[in-house]
């Protein structure tokens, strides 16, 4: 009989809610979960919260491309210390993930990785916005989510067309309804602009982006969504608009999905007068109205999930005048913390918007997400709900340091994370 | 507040007019006054940045703000270093951090920085131990243009309080807005934009100013009248429906430059587009102070370089030392 592992005396809060157990976890597998457990490694959970792993629905780790900036094994360790069991992963690597040849080199590069690597495919051929990227194909690999994020489709035809292709997948996915993740930007609109178009861009001197270059496009796609019958998920939502008319489409019953990034719930524009790249990011950081109404979407299940929109950068990229600069902020390692400070969300709430509902949204909630019972695979993570520690760039496991939140104190500990039973993270250190 | 109050605040570098009050604004271009009369000598020159080594960072094209430093420069004695970024490593891929540390490993003691986006002389900044003056960053500030612009307001009208400016044209776009609309404002002036929606940020709700789209309607209240130059390459982002209409509905033609008070001056930048912003013949009107401008922006640039690179004598004693 192999080694078996118990976690005790801890508050396990999942999709059935919260309960005080313990929990034994055996070959990468909860084998029991009651009372009074024990086992060869005792992890005594007094005072934390055992969760479900998180799941990231945005996640850029840069491998193939940039893996000056991060690496599959890198991103993923930094996501093990920020409690993620799973990260979709991006496709806006170079080249683009549009292929069967890229998706097995993701996956082969995740071999080492210390999560799972979930791939996002792109909707278009190198994202570039005119043809159709293999499906089908890519569908039978195991992609669920197709996005051509960093950018959206600009063309509502070849988008109308997308949703209707995907509806045709059904059957290669067991019933799971393809996604189509969209990065909301109307880019004749947004053209050039570095920033949210208001008050700071105006005094800064800076070309901006309107709230509507986003809202058009959400608006859009809903109105496809609804001619098409097609799954829509909203990537990183950002203006009140935004949310609006998610809530209305929702309460429409159309097949909609959201997510929202830490940044858009606790950044404002204004951040950005010292002009200092680490805030440059897209959708750009808007008001503090539109922050407000971006928290009670989330509050309010109207947004379904946190993503980090991880999206590091080399020191020499983010060095450059802030109208050039690559747009894109760290966020695996800071998520759960600056969530459980800043959102006023209980943690219920955190751990659907963390991990059972974005594990829902990807299509794996078998694995992730969902309920801590015997049987399921131990993809969990243990919390410190009051440990309050400062944010230091140079301190996280990612290549890059383009942290928002240098210097900020923030509450809330990530001590233990399990993939699979593997424990990769231990006492809050990354154990390979 | 005494004359010195800024030196001993101790500013190190200049990087808005956002940066400066009303009695940090006196307090230079008090000592502009002082380094007009030097520039009137014959041998227009004092030793006060002697031993200072100041280098030019230019990552657009200037003209006249690069000849109109170095000028400063040279009369205060100060060494200068060129890099130049058409023939530098710059053109290799150098990134700026490393280019700012490259030039402050020389040992200087200043660097002017004009670039074409916003915010990098603040950054420049960050990574020295030098002063770093901004001599145009993007659509941001450009310091050192409204203090020789007030400077030259404040020669004819004395004081700024309650004159009313209009600043007339690409408003969105222009640094030199930017700066003056902070400068004349701090100075107690109510300043006035003038321009069409499409060439003004979409809110105004931080400026100090009141905005119009109808020229005719103010021109005779005003005591200055201020023209920006009207970037030709607008026309074809359809923001103008054409230069010839730009010209009709916000250029100072000879028949609005006639409404306009007696005393009331004409200014610009530079390098103008007559026949656009302003007719050919009212540049050369004597109201039109345009080239008393250009005169002025010697002495404020000496007065800042002084201000910010000076020895550790207080500025009284040296405005003492340098009459």
């Amino acid at each position: 009989m192999s080694a078996d592992l118990a976690i005790t005396n801890g508050t396990i809060v999942d999709a059935d809610g919260i309960r005080r157990a313990d929990l034994r976890i055996e070959n990468g597998v909860v084998v029991e979960v009651g009372e009074k457990l024990d086992g060869d490694t005792v992890i005594d959970a007094d005072g934390l919260v055992v969760s479900p792993g998180f799941v990231d629905l945005h996640t850029h780790l840069r491998e193939p491309g940039d893996e000056e900036a991060e690496t599959i094994q890198t991103g993923s360790r930094g996501a093990a210390l920020g409690g993620f069991t799973a990260c979709v992963v991006m496709p806006n690597t170079n080249p683009a993930i549009d292929s069967l040849a890229v998706v097995q080199q993701v996956l082969d590069a995740a071999s080492d990785a210390l999560c799972e690597i979930v791939p996002a495919a792109a909707m278009t051929i190198a994202r570039a916005g005119e043809q159709l990227a293999p499906m089908a194909e890519l569908v039978r690999a195991g992609v669920r989510i197709f996005t051509d994020d960093g950018t959206g489709l600009q063309n509502a035809r070849l988008m109308r067309t997308a949703l209707e292709y995907a509806g045709g997948l059904n059957h290669l996915t067991d019933g799971f309804d393809v996604v189509l993740a969209q990065h909301c930007e109307v880019e004749s609109l947004a053209a050039g602009g570095v920033m949210h178009e208001g008050e700071w861009s105006s005094v800064l001197g800076m070309p901006g982006q309107p709230a509507e270059a986003e809202e058009l496009m959400v608006m859009r796609d809903i109105a496809l969504a609804r001619l098409t019958g097609g799954r829509v998920h909203f990537q990183h939502v950002s203006t009140r608009g935004s949310v609006s008319m998610i809530r209305a489409a929702k309460e429409a019953g159309l097949a909609i999905t959201a997510e929202a990034t830490t940044h858009h719930f606790t950044l404002d524009h204004s951040a950005c007068q010292t002009y200092d790249p680490a805030f440059k990011v897209h959708p750009p950081l808007r008001t503090e109205d539109d922050i407000a109404a971006v928290k009670v979407g989330l509050l309010d299940g109207t947004i379904d999930a946190i993503a980090t929109d991880h999206a590091p950068h080399t020191r020499q990229a983010k060095e450059r005048p802030f109208l050039s600069a690559p747009p894109g902020m760290l966020g695996l390692e800071t998520a759960f913390a600056v969530a459980n400070t800043e959102l006023g969300a209980d943690i219920e709430q955190l751990v659907r918007l963390l991990s059972v509902n974005p594990a829902y949204i990807a299509g794996i909630d078998d694995r992730h997400g969902g309920r801590i019972e015997a049987g399921r695979p131990a993809n969990l993570t243990v919390l410190d709900l009051d440990e309050e520690w400062t944010v230091t760039g140079a301190a996280m496991a990612s290549r890059s340091t383009n942290t928002p939140y240098e210097g900020r104190t923030v509450r809330g500990r990530v001590r233990h994370t399990f993939w699979n039973g593997d424990h990769v993270v231990d006492m809050g250190e990354a154990t390979r | 507040m005494t004359a010195t109050s800024l030196r001993q605040r101790g500013p190190k570098h200049l990087l808005s007019m956002a940066d400066l009050d009303r009695d940090d604004i006196e307090q230079i271009l008090n000592l502009t006054e002082s380094f007009a009369e030097v520039s009137e000598r014959s041998i227009p020159r004092v030793p006060a940045l002697r031993g200072k080594t100041i280098a030019w960072l230019f990552y657009e094209d200037s003209t006249r703000t690069r000849l109109s430093f170095e000028t400063a420069a040279k009369r205060l004695l100060a060494d200068t270093m060129n890099f130049s970024v058409g023939s530098s490593s710059v053109n290799k891929g150098e990134s700026l951090r490393d280019t700012v540390e490259t030039i402050a490993a020389m040992g200087i003691d200043g660097i002017v920085v004009r670039h074409g986006a916003a915010g990098t002389p603040r950054q420049v900044s960050e990574w020295t131990d030098a002063s770093v003056v901004n001599a145009g960053d993007g659509w941001h500030q450009h310091p050192t243009q409204s203090l020789l612009d007030l400077y030259t307001a404040r020669q004819h009208l004395e004081d700024l309080e309650g004159k009313h400016i209009a600043i007339v044209g690409d408003i969105k776009h222009s640094r030199v807005a930017r700066s003056n609309a902070l400068g004349f404002s701090a100075m107690g002036a109510r300043v006035t934009l003038v321009a069409p929606p499409t060439l003004l940020p979409s809110t105004l709700d931080a400026w100090p100013v009141e905005v119009t789209h109808d020229l005719d309607a103010i021109l005779e209240e005003l005591d200055i009248c201020y023209l920006l130059r009207m970037q030709l390459e607008r026309q074809g982002q359809a923001v103008v429906p054409s230069l010839r209409e730009y010209h009709t509905e916000y250029g100072l033609t000879s028949a609005r430059a006639d409404r306009l008070p007696n005393d009331a001056l004409i200014m610009h930048p530079g390098p103008m587009n007559r026949g656009v912003e302003i007719a050919g013949e009212v540049a050369d009107r004597p109201a039109a102070v345009i080239t008393e401008q250009v005169a002025n922006g010697v002495s404020v640039r000496m007065a800042v370089l002084f201000l910010l690179l000076g020895s550790g004598l207080d500025v009284v004693d040296e405005q003492r030392a340098i009459a």
